[in-house]
């Protein structure tokens, strides 16, 4: 009898191609490891609430009293909400259509999006069109829709940085496209030169490839690196000559370490070149909840501003957001929270500043003391985390290690991943999950383990590394200490 | 004309076979060409736009990546119209009334599109939003104040749930299947309601049982080559996700004058037209109780489904997600996977895929985008592209995560909450029955108008047999005319329901779906406006 339906062999090959380290072997292992009674440090993936980061109190005391408004005609309650937060989910609940529990407009409620166009505004002093806002449930989806609307077939390639947070490579393959690989200068704090790009896209178009969208990461994942104004003009210059739309995945612009390079949205940068290209240049700039200091994953928020997309594209990206009705509504009100937090005079202000501070200051400490940690290994290199959340570390490997990974049918850097998570419980993602060039390994940590705790996993990871170049080293030894 | 009528009416049926018969190669993404006359011209743009950077301003439209005619095709072709024109209309005429009270008949829209019970007026259940809350902010559960405002058992629960949660960090991404212990629960609830085991790493936790549908097309469909058994009348979810993974939707009808019935002959009869046309049938979807349709499947009619899909080596597709609205004594709802382990199948006789929501039921909490899918029967290779697929998105949002466990694990007798709890959801329950019986009596009692009753769901599908007058001004307005006379209905009453072609009907026939959620208090008044459109419209079109 032929295949069955759901035979292995007989399954879309879009989805077995697809790989997404960050949840893939070394992760599943730690897994293991963990269920055997193992200590597991997991920084495999962007997930602060995980490693004991607390949520913001305000918007918890928000969205709590939006799931349950009976609440809000006890009385009492003024006795453990902070009148604030009664108005704030009063106004949130007055922007539904039914509170919580009903499908919003499929692109988000209005209201929320108004607040998010007002925050765009502000932030770079630009109008921003709530109609071309969508809310989505976390940037990801986003992501997932655009690519989608992008990718016709196996001949569209898209620009994605090497190394990447691998949702694009997986996006991209999922779809059936081509990724086309623009690499970032490691020996340049991961800078991006736009005659890489010129030489990917012309390699790709010497293969029959279309090249449609360019992905940009700002700030870098899994690299951290800050896009200066410059280069980001001349990447919107290279966008508008190369007719491309402009991928702007800016999720991190509130995780910035150092002050030289501050954010800058790709949107205000493009309105700020002027016509033509503030009215030619297609871009779509994706945010979430997830990350920033807010950490909030599990809430699944995210949205999209599209400019330059012409009027039935927009008709069409809507309809396809329609099929899934909608975002979920708590994390839409997230989003409202997020772009327009408490202010000054209001009751929860300073609570809120004294812990959003707490948490960027922390974040700005460890990744100095990561990136230090690092580079006081043997063979090892770290760029500094200039923003994001990420270390990604060069691990220079001995050949007699690569040899040994050969042997054990494994990729080098997972072979050295897969003893570090041995030795130490330390869960990262090898950097071939993100793209690497041929023959350099990196490792992709979080710098989001506890600040008590990091002086002991940097310790850790240093007594394991040297070991470890030890027993393969070839008597090189590189530092960048 | 009655080619052009025809082809309106099979358009959403037989677009994606058309396109089959168009493309000469299905073998793999790869080696396919592109499949309409339109995409010659996608590729001469693409050569003409990725050339030169010296083009004119006015070229500039067409010389953009992303514009309609240059976007990926299967988002051209899909198709929903449970949010499409018709919504779109009432949303113009929602504005325009706020500004013009007095230029219209009726003084608010009433949406009856879309099974979206909490916009019209349905409250959430208690017990569970109390949960949600507890969890959301869980420092409530160290104020003493807390007591006095959440029930004692929400409070004992939320403790539960929050010791399953690594850190009690409902803010972090999850297991990307979904928190273990809120599965270990789902699978306790769904052996309470089966009497057969379930396990819990069968389970994925979705944002919504929608997204958990995407999955296994992508999963299940490589291109137009393979076919995705699907009833006609259907909920478009089925038809448009089909289009945007790029797989045929292969029709099956039911039978309306048994009742919406599912015949077995039928099914074999589209599934050997499909497969002698060379295109490997994969699945069956069965939505039970039915949408739009509303039909509960007697428990013999799924057994035959069963060893139905086991014989042809298909994937069982059950959408449950109505398992809880059940309004007629004489019917029950019977998971598919109790059915199947009733007639003796296990893990290595037929793959399941059964699909449950928080969206409907008598919790109807839509916005919260909570859902599963329990699959079973499959290899542990196929297991494990289902999870890699699943942890790209990382994992589905937690609040509505706990919601699913919630439902699957309601107070119980003895629980504080449990007496109130029950009120509640008989309520709800009782209220939609009242209402799906007065809203099919009043539609039955049109002319020309038949409606089935609904067993189960949300929907009311009557058909309507418009005069041939209607039929040719709805092809002057370019309107189908089953979209024509609902369009009609809007501009005189202010209600709006979705023409049946958004859901597929026979070639010919034409129906609306219509929710039963309005409020109780809305439903006389619907009742005569409804009743008195009708007159006229058949007053003005009459034969």
């Amino acid at each position: 009898m032929s295949l069955k339906a759901l035979d292995y062999e007989s399954l879309n090959e879009n989805v077995k191609n697809c790989q997404y380290a960050v949840r893939g072997e070394l992760y599943l292992r730690a897994s293991e490891l963990q269920k055997e009674g193992k200590k597991i440090i997991f920084t495999n993936v962007g997930n602060p609430h995980a490693l004991g980061q607390k949520p913001l109190t305000f918007p918890r005391q928000v969205v709590a009293l939006c799931q349950a408004p009976f609440l809000l005609d006890d009385p009492n309650i003024g006795m453990i909400f902070p009148a604030d937060a009664i108005a704030r989910a009063k106004h949130y609940l007055s922007l539904t259509s039914g509170g919580l529990g009903a499908y919003s407009d499929s692109r988000g409620i209005p209201g929320v999006r108004k607040e998010v166009a007002e925050f765009i505004e502000r932030r770079d002093g630009y109008p921003s069109d709530p109609e071309l806002i969508f809310l989505t449930d976390g940037a990801s989806k986003g992501v997932m829709q655009i690519l989608n609307c992008v990718i016709r077939g196996q001949k569209d390639g898209i620009l994605v940085p090497v190394p990447q947070y691998p949702l694009y490579s997986a996006t991209i393959s999922l779809l059936g496209g081509t990724l086309v690989p623009y690499y970032l200068e490691e020996s340049e704090n991961w800078g991006l030169d736009v005659n890489n790009l010129r030489q990917s896209v012309a390699q790709a178009r010497s293969q029959g490839i279309t090249v449609r969208a360019m992905v940009i990461i700002n700030p870098g994942n899994p690299t951290g690196q800050c896009l200066s104004e410059s280069n980001l003009r001349e990447i919107l210059r290279f966008c508008c000559d190369e007719r491309l739309v402009l991928l702007g995945d800016e999720v991190y612009q509130q995780n910035i370490y150092q002050d030289e390079r501050p954010f800058i949205s790709s949107k205000k940068v493009l309105m700020d070149m002027g016509a033509p290209f503030s009215k030619e240049v297609q871009l779509i700039s994706f945010h979430t909840v997830s990350k920033g200091y807010w950490g909030e994953c599990g809430q699944r928020g995210g949205y999209f501003e599209m400019t330059n997309i012409p009027p039935r594209t927009v008709e069409e990206i809507y309809k396809v957001a329609s099929i899934a009705l909608s975002p979920n509504v708590s994390a839409q009100i997230f989003m409202g929270l997020m772009v327009s937090p408490p202010k000054p005079g209001d009751i929860s202000y300073d609570q809120f500043i004294r812990e959003s501070k707490g948490i960027l200051e922390s974040l700005r400490r460890r990744a100095r003391m990561m990136t230090d940690g690092f580079n006081s290994c043997k063979n090892v290199v770290c760029n500094f985390t200039e923003g994001a959340m990420y270390s990604f570390p060069q691990i220079k490997l001995p050949s007699k290690a690569i040899q040994a990974a050969k042997q054990a049918g494994k990729v080098p850097d997972v072979f050295y991943c897969l003893k570090l998570l041995e030795a130490t419980g330390i869960s990262t993602v090898p950097g071939s999950g993100f793209g690497q060039k041929e023959g350099v390994f990196h490792l992709r940590t979080t710098i989001l383990p506890a600040e008590e705790e990091m002086p002991e996993i940097m310790d850790s990871f240093k007594k394991f590394n040297d070991e470890f170049m030890s027993q393969y080293g070839d008597n090189f030894v590189y530092s960048r200490m | 004309m009655r080619r052009f009528l025809i082809n309106q009416a099979k358009g959403l049926v037989d677009h994606s076979r058309r396109q089959h018969h168009k493309s000469p190669s299905f073998l793999s993404p790869q080696s396919r060409p592109l499949a309409s006359p339109a995409s010659a011209s996608l590729v001469s743009l693409s050569r003409f736009f990725s050339s030169t950077s010296d083009m004119s301003a006015s070229d500039s439209t067409s010389s953009l990546p992303v514009t309609v005619d240059s976007i990926n095709p299967k988002v051209l072709k899909c198709e929903y119209a449970v949010r499409g024109e018709i919504v779109n209309i009432a949303q113009k005429l929602q504005e325009d009334l706020k500004a013009n009270k007095d230029a219209y008949p009726f003084d608010e829209i009433i949406y009856c599109n879309i099974g979206n019970p909490q916009s019209l007026g349905q409250l959430p259940i208690r017990f569970f939003r109390e949960v949600l809350a507890l969890c959301d902010h869980s420092s409530l559960l160290d104020e003493s104040e807390t007591h006095g405002l959440f029930s004692i058992d929400s409070i004992d629960r939320a403790w539960k749930i929050l010791d399953q949660i690594p850190g009690r960090a409902t803010g972090a991404y999850s297991h990307s299947q979904g928190i273990k212990g809120l599965r270990d629960v789902i699978a306790a609830g769904i052996e309470a309601r089966d009497g057969f085991p379930a396990d819990p790493n069968d389970i994925f936790l979705t944002d919504g049982a929608s997204p958990a549908v995407h999955m296994m097309m992508q999963l299940l469909l490589s291109s137009e080559k393979d076919g995705i058994l699907c009833p006609i009348p259907q909920y478009p979810l089925y038809s448009a996700s089909i289009a945007l993974h790029g797989g045929s939707l292969v029709p099956y009808y039911l039978d309306e004058a048994t009742g919406w019935g599912l015949e077995i002959s039928d099914l074999k009869k589209q599934l050997e037209e499909a497969r002698s046309k060379g295109i490997a049938v994969r699945a069956l979807v069965v939505i039970n109780p039915g949408n739009p349709t509303g039909q509960v499947l007697a428990e013999e009619n799924q057994r035959d489904i069963v060893n139905f899909c086991k014989q042809e080596g298909l994937v069982l597709l059950a959408d449950e997600v109505y398992q809880e609205n059940v309004y007629v004594p004489d019917k029950k709802f019977h998971s598919f996977k109790k059915v199947a382990r009733s007639l003796g199948y296990g893990e290595k006789d037929i793959s399941l895929v059964s699909f449950q929501s928080v969206s409907k039921g008598y919790y109807g909490e839509c916005g919260k985008r909570g859902g599963y899918m329990e699959v079973t029967g499959f290899t542990s290779d196929v297991r494990e592209q289902i999870y890699k697929m699943a942890s790209v998105n990382l994992c589905s949002n937690i609040s509505g995560q706990i919601l699913a466990s919630l439902v699957m694990s309601p107070p119980k007798p003895g629980d504080d909450s449990y007496d109130s709890y029950m009120a509640e959801r008989d309520g709800i329950l009782s209220s939609m029955a009242k209402r799906a019986k007065t809203l099919e009596d009043a539609l039955n009692s049109l002319e020309g108008v038949t409606c089935n009753r609904a067993e189960g769901a949300m929907y009311l599908f009557p058909r309507i047999s418009l005069p041939q007058k209607a039929i040719e001004a709805a092809e002057a307005e370019k309107t189908a005319p089953d979209a024509f006379y609902c369009k009609r209905l809007l501009n005189a009453t202010g209600v709006v329901v979705v023409p049946g072609s958004g859901f597929g009907q026979v070639p010919g026939t034409w129906h609306f779906r219509c929710t039963i959620l309005p409020q109780e208090d809305k439903i006389p008044a619907i009742v005569n406006r409804l009743t008195e459109f009708h007159k006229s419209f058949m007053d003005e079109f009459r034969d």
